[in-house]
């Protein structure tokens, strides 16, 4: 009994070491390959890479893709960042186009004039964190991200849907969950991959890489998980465009 | 309490065997027989009682105990048991009073409770609104700034408190109590109904559910969107509880004992949780053909979707069926806690909601590591068992005072 006790406790400690140990680290933020896996794939993507031609990515999103007013850190430009490191020979745009406090319908609606303006060879589209603290009808919900993935595909793209940040201390005020789940039903249903920023972040959370629940953190943890979330999602468009484990790193 | 099962009235007395959260293992003989005085049905209090304690783990943020919910194991979740057991509990004690004491005092008795559970839910937003206070007062982080417009509603404080106090806001797990409440007006009506025709009743209920999906019915909430828990979809369970409750649950017996009714639950059940487990384990998802999870997906809990009902019914035969009400261990120490408090229920439900509050604050204050997790889920359910020790003790004590009299009855609707 005893024993058993002693063995438990040590346990802890060692856990609770390894934690600490990892939190030292932090830059590192390593992402599960499960959850940068995907099925589905970017063609568009990988024809454009392959052919030397430039690679021009459009993020759309609502608030939660940058950090106050500093674009150089929110996540786009990291993507851009990363992927310049993977391809040094490639050109690469990454241009972001932010509708704060617009709901997926709303956002959606102006597709067909943006798409006509940037042609970019891929859109990723985060959403859902509006919807969800307007607690908006998720099949409404559902059916807005048909809608506007139809007319991105349509308008000659390919699509990567991502989903909300996890964020710990709203959990009790915003219930996130029927949204992250239609949004991987409508992936299914277009056959495109989608980005799980909640589990990614989650992950690191519960790795102890970052500490979300803090409220002490100025800019400089935003500035980081960005950072992260930059180079998961490169790494994510690799794989989804099967551009080989050469050109990565 | 004690006068909860005792003499042979109008309705049919659902007798042990045929008492369970769902129906029973179909032995005839001693399911028509009435259940001795002061017998409790022991098995609605445990999964009552269980149902809480997954509610309050399911409440707070995920950890290891997390995989010990039934949720991720299949469609249905402690809901679905919580408001069966309601609904099978309230029958059986107010339509005992219906019978009794006549349509007035029984609906006076069934709006007495509801206001209880009316006056519960404003005291929990009350704790709700300190807490979000507090939060959108000390917190600020750059990487949340879109999520903490959440706390707009705070600009408005006068409109979202009525709107609170009209059960319209409602805070993400607050949706249980508004549910129950409505359901609980809606008894008195069921129960005469009920009384008249069963499965008329019944089957009214069900062409509600159907209709509420046809035509998309739906509660709204503030500022916009709908209830988590569609009262109109949700009260099938709660009627097919009441159902079960007045004599349904006998009557279906030979169902429930058949080998068929027992193969086809375990098929639904293991395909659900291989359905479930490529939720988990995305590897596995290929596994799956595209068509199904496109007729499948999404699993909606807000209309109580099909597969959840199912899964709940599939559950509950099963359990009827392996756990016959008579079962020593029922009157194990080891369960006690669980029992306690499922006899309790409205009180360790409140408590419930207030320490996952309490648990999310310590774990945002303190650290989010993972043993204080673990040791914060069980100090819960600690808690919630003493508290539900305590209350069955303090009832106990003033029962023995007071003149012996019909009270408590409302005890195994759910508590005091």
């Amino acid at each position: 009994m005893r024993s058993g006790l002693l063995l438990g406790l040590a346990l802890m400690i060692l856990v609770a070491g390894a934690a600490f140990a990892r939190a030292e680290e932090a830059e590192t933020c390593p992402v599960p390959a499960s959850l940068l896996a995907t099925e589905s794939s970017l063609p568009k993507v990988a024809e454009a890479v392959n052919s030397g031609r430039p690679l021009d990515i459009l993020v759309i999103g609502s608030r939660s893709s940058s950090i106050g007013g500093s674009q150089e850190d929110a996540y786009p430009s990291r993507l851009q960042a990363a992927l310049k490191d993977k391809l040094p020979t490639a050109t690469i745009n990454v241009s972001v186009e932010l509708q704060s406090k617009q709901t997926a319908e709303e956002t959606a609606a102006g597709f067909v004039k943006l798409m006509e303006a940037k042609k970019p060879t891929l859109v990723v589209w985060q959403t859902g964190t509006v919807d969800a603290m307007r607690s908006l009808d998720p099949d409404d919900f559902h059916a807005a991200v048909d809608r506007g993935v139809t007319a991105l595909q349509n308008a000659g793209a390919d699509v990567i849907l991502m989903n909300l940040q996890y964020s710990p201390r709203t959990e009790t005020m915003i219930s996130g969950s029927p949204y992250m789940d239609n949004m991987r039903a409508a992936a299914q249903e277009h056959d495109i991959p989608l980005f799980d920023r909640f589990s990614i972040m989650r992950q690191w959370n519960e790795q102890g890489d970052f500490d979300l629940f803090s409220a002490v953190h100025g800019p400089e943890l935003a500035r980081r998980v960005h950072d992260c979330i930059g180079r998961a999602l490169s790494n994510f468009i690799f794989g989804a465009a099967h551009l080989g484990p050469a050109q990565q790193n | 309490m004690a006068s909860v099962a005792d003499q042979a009235t109008g309705i049919s007395v659902p007798a042990p065997a045929a008492a369970a959260d769902a129906p029973a293992t179909g032995v005839a003989a001693s399911s028509i027989t009435l259940p001795a005085v002061g017998e409790r049905e022991l098995r609605l209090d445990l999964f009552r009682g269980l149902a809480l304690w997954l509610i309050f783990i399911d409440h707070l943020p995920p950890s290891f105990l997390t995989w010990l919910t039934i949720r991720n194991y299949g469609f249905s979740d402690a809901t679905e048991i919580f408001i069966f057991i309601s609904g099978y509990t309230a029958a059986f004690v107010y339509g005992r009073a219906l019978i009794e004491h006549g349509f007035i005092v029984a609906a006076a008795r069934v709006l007495r409770r509801a206001w209880q559970i009316y006056v519960a839910h404003v005291f929990l937003f009350t704790i709700f609104l300190a807490e979000i206070s507090y939060v959108a007062t000390s917190f600020e982080n750059p990487l949340y700034s879109e999520e903490m417009g959440i706390m707009d509603f705070l600009k408005q404080p006068d409109v979202t408190i009525v709107q609170a106090l009209l059960l319209r806001f409602r805070p993400v797990n607050m949706d249980v109590l508004p549910l129950y409440i409505v359901l609980m007006l809606a008894l008195p009506l069921i129960l005469v109904s009920m009384r008249w025709r069963p499965d008329l009743t019944l089957a009214l209920s069900v062409l509600l559910y159907a209709v509420t999906w046809q035509f998309d019915l739906y509660f709204s909430s503030y500022p916009n969107g709908v209830w988590m828990f569609n009262p109109l979809a949700w009260q099938l369970l709660f009627v097919f509880g009441a159902w079960c409750a007045l004599g349904g649950a006998r009557r279906m017996g030979k169902i429930l004992s058949s080998n068929i009714t027992l193969w086809i639950s375990i098929t639904y059940l293991v395909a659900a949780f291989f359905v479930t487990l490529t939720w988990y384990v995305p590897q596995l998802g290929h596994a799956l053909p595209r068509r199904l999870e496109q007729w499948m997906y999404p699993i909606d809990k807000t209309d109580l979707d099909v597969l959840r009902f199912a899964h709940f019914l599939a559950l509950a035969a099963i359990t009827v069926r392996v756990l016959p009400s008579d079962w020593p261990g029922l009157k194990s120490r080891w369960l006690k806690p669980l029992m306690l408090c499922g006899q309790h229920s409205l009180e360790i439900f409140c408590l419930g909601v207030f320490l996952s509050f309490a648990g999310h604050f310590i774990l945002a204050e303190v650290a989010g590591g993972a043993a204080l997790h673990a040791l914060i889920s069980l100090c819960g359910i600690v808690i919630m068992s003493a508290v539900a020790w305590l209350i069955s003790w303090y009832k106990h004590s003033a029962d023995k005072s007071a003149k012996k009299g019909a009270r408590g009855n409302a005890d195994l609707a759910g508590g005091g």
